[in-house]
């Protein structure tokens, strides 16, 4: 259950960075991405899946958040 | 010398691991590889960030090193108390060259050394009152200070002091900050957790100070500086190319720099920073915090430069944007000028780095102004994070070595024959003395400074004096030398 810390580059991508392991990965997929919540699996460009329950209403970015790995 | 191919510098890592037993070749090769720039992350062929080899001669300092050295040391007119045995704080004392504007011993401190100096009976009985006495001493012979932080030396870690309580009880003593800094040399791998742990002590002492406190009058174009050490006046050559675009620098960090301009950093539009590596983490938590967005730049050789001043200006309106122009063309004659007069003298000259946390990737630009081309660089710190960057800034198939050990660099350099090195002070002498010219990169060699337009005219100087030194031609002694013409008459008897 890594702290994660979610920001957007100047793309407005957002990436995924864990500060302990130096991951700074750019996010593909976001299984919940609504205006009322944000959250569910997320997907990154290396291929590793991770999960958090959906947070209601969708967090301001940059934010630490934990998210757990997800089970395939 | 044509530079070598994929295969060759593949063979040549290959050759180098050759004299390692099984265990330690594995572990070492990792650490080696020719740069691809189609590989997107750096995870896929370096690894970093990882322990040394026991019985390898490793470059790397200690996280002291990295806290005290690199990130508070500088800090002027706060004391830096070396908590612990004698030796770590004046082994370590003055020798970055971070420089500043003040009078030592009255309101700034950089260049002074202060321990606690443990003995024995410290070790045994805990050293938290001698601790206690010192900072009332402190800030009784130096009532100007600003603050205090405690730098942790090994030792402390190892019995257990707690300096948190003795730094929070004094702080509200004397009213001033006192930050406890758990920064103990055996941590981590190398000086980089220091960085780290150091930024964290900033944020949790620091930062937050001035929080609702809103008499301080912000401007539209504030800035911080961030993780520039002013080694030999750096931060002054860039400062006042971000002044003369019209941004206003609120805050030096933390070459030349005070507590109360770190205070106020949590009160600016943009954090630019460029020491990635050594204070990422502070920016990454300002952004969180305050929503200070934050942006790396590189203010080495005038194509970067340039790149950078218009970065920076893209955050801001256009008078911004116009003045990022003006500022350019302004020096556009003086650069010019250094590039004609330098570049034919260093054309195609090869260069091999091995530096700490930016410079590896940050001062290829530089020697490429100059004409120089960089075949080899790696750092004894960084993170993945700082080789995903360096991929793309490196030429095909160049060496990258990441926590070189010295046997390795010196066979590299004996096989890539570079023109130049950039390395530290432990690694010049043995180069030196093979007949390679060499720049120390870590201080600049008592030279300095190298960023903003400024600093790269003395580089292209510094760089031309090194290489086509004359003292390079006298290395062998003459009677070693071949004599004139015998080596055309051993050939014309062949």
């Amino acid at each position: 259950m890594p702290n994660v810390m979610i920001r957007r580059n100047d793309d407005g991508g957002l990436l995924f960075y864990v500060a302990k392991k130096d991951m700074e990965e750019t996010i593909a997929s976001v299984e919940t991405d609504t205006p009322e919540a944000w959250g569910g699996e997320v997907e990154l460009t290396d291929g590793s899946r991770w999960y958090i329950d959906p947070i209601s209403p969708p967090p301001e970015f940059p934010t630490t958040l934990r998210f757990k790995r997800a089970e395939d | 010398m044509a530079s070598l191919t994929r295969e060759e510098t593949q063979a040549l890592i290959q050759e180098v691991l050759e004299v390692y037993p099984d265990k330690a070749k594995k572990d070492r090769a990792k650490h080696l590889a020719v740069n691809d720039q189609s590989v997107e992350q750096s995870k896929k062929c370096i690894i970093s960030n990882r322990k040394s080899q026991p019985g390898v001669m490793t470059i790397r300092g200690c996280a002291y090193a990295g806290s005290k050295g690199v990130v508070w040391g500088p800090i002027k007119d706060m004391v830096h108390i070396s908590h612990g045995p004698v030796g770590c704080g004046a082994y370590s004392r003055a020798g970055r060259r971070n420089y500043y504007v003040g009078h030592t011993g009255v309101n700034t401190f950089g260049t002074m050394n202060f321990t606690s100096d443990f003995q024995e009976k410290d070790i045994v009985f805990g050293g938290d009152k001698k601790l206690d006495k010192l900072i009332s001493e402190i800030n009784e012979l130096f009532p100007l200070v600003k603050g205090m932080s405690v730098q942790s030396e090994c030792p402390i870690g190892l019995i257990g002091d707690d300096i948190e309580a003795v730094s929070k009880k004094k702080g509200k003593e004397l009213e001033k900050p006192i930050v406890p800094v758990r920064c103990e040399g055996f941590r981590g791998v190398s000086q980089s957790l220091g960085h780290h742990i150091a930024n964290d002590a900033i944020r949790d002492w620091v930062i937050g100070n001035r929080d609702g406190d809103n008499s301080f009058e912000t401007g539209k174009y504030d800035v911080a500086v961030i993780g520039d050490y002013n080694i030999g006046g750096d931060a002054w050559a860039s400062r006042i190319l971000l002044e003369e675009m019209g941004l206003r620098v609120v805050a030096q960090w933390s070459g030349d720099g005070t507590l109360s301009e770190m205070e106020l950093t949590p009160k600016v539009k943009l954090n630019l920073i460029h020491c990635y590596r050594s204070m990422n983490y502070i920016s990454r938590f300002m952004e969180e915090k305050y929503g200070i967005p934050w942006m790396e730049y590189n203010f080495f050789g005038p194509t970067k430069i340039a790149e950078s001043l218009r970065k920076i200006a893209a955050f801001f309106d256009e008078t911004i944007q116009a003045n990022a122009e003006k500022v350019i063309e302004k020096y556009t004659a003086e650069y010019e000028a250094v590039i004609a007069k330098y570049r034919p003298r260093l054309e195609g000259k090869k260069v091999m780095l091995y530096v700490g946390g930016l410079r590896p990737r940050h001062v290829i630009g530089a020697y490429e102004d100059l004409g120089m081309e960089v075949v080899g660089t790696g750092y004894e710190f960084a993170h993945n994070d700082d080789y995903d960057r360096t991929i793309k800034e490196m030429g095909d198939a160049t060496l990258l070595y990441d926590d070189v050990t010295g046997y390795e660099f010196e066979e590299f350099v004996k096989k890539v024959k570079p023109d130049l090195i950039g390395s530290g002070i432990k690694e010049k002498y043995i180069f030196q003395k093979m007949g390679v010219p060499f720049r120390q990169m870590h201080s600049w060699d008592y030279s300095g400074p190298y960023h903003g337009y400024d600093g790269f005219a003395i580089f292209a100087r510094d760089m031309d004096m090194t290489v086509n030194n004359p003292c390079w031609k006298s290395l062998q002694a003459p009677w070693q030398k071949p004599a004139e013409g015998e080596a055309e008459a051993i050939a014309a008897s062949a």
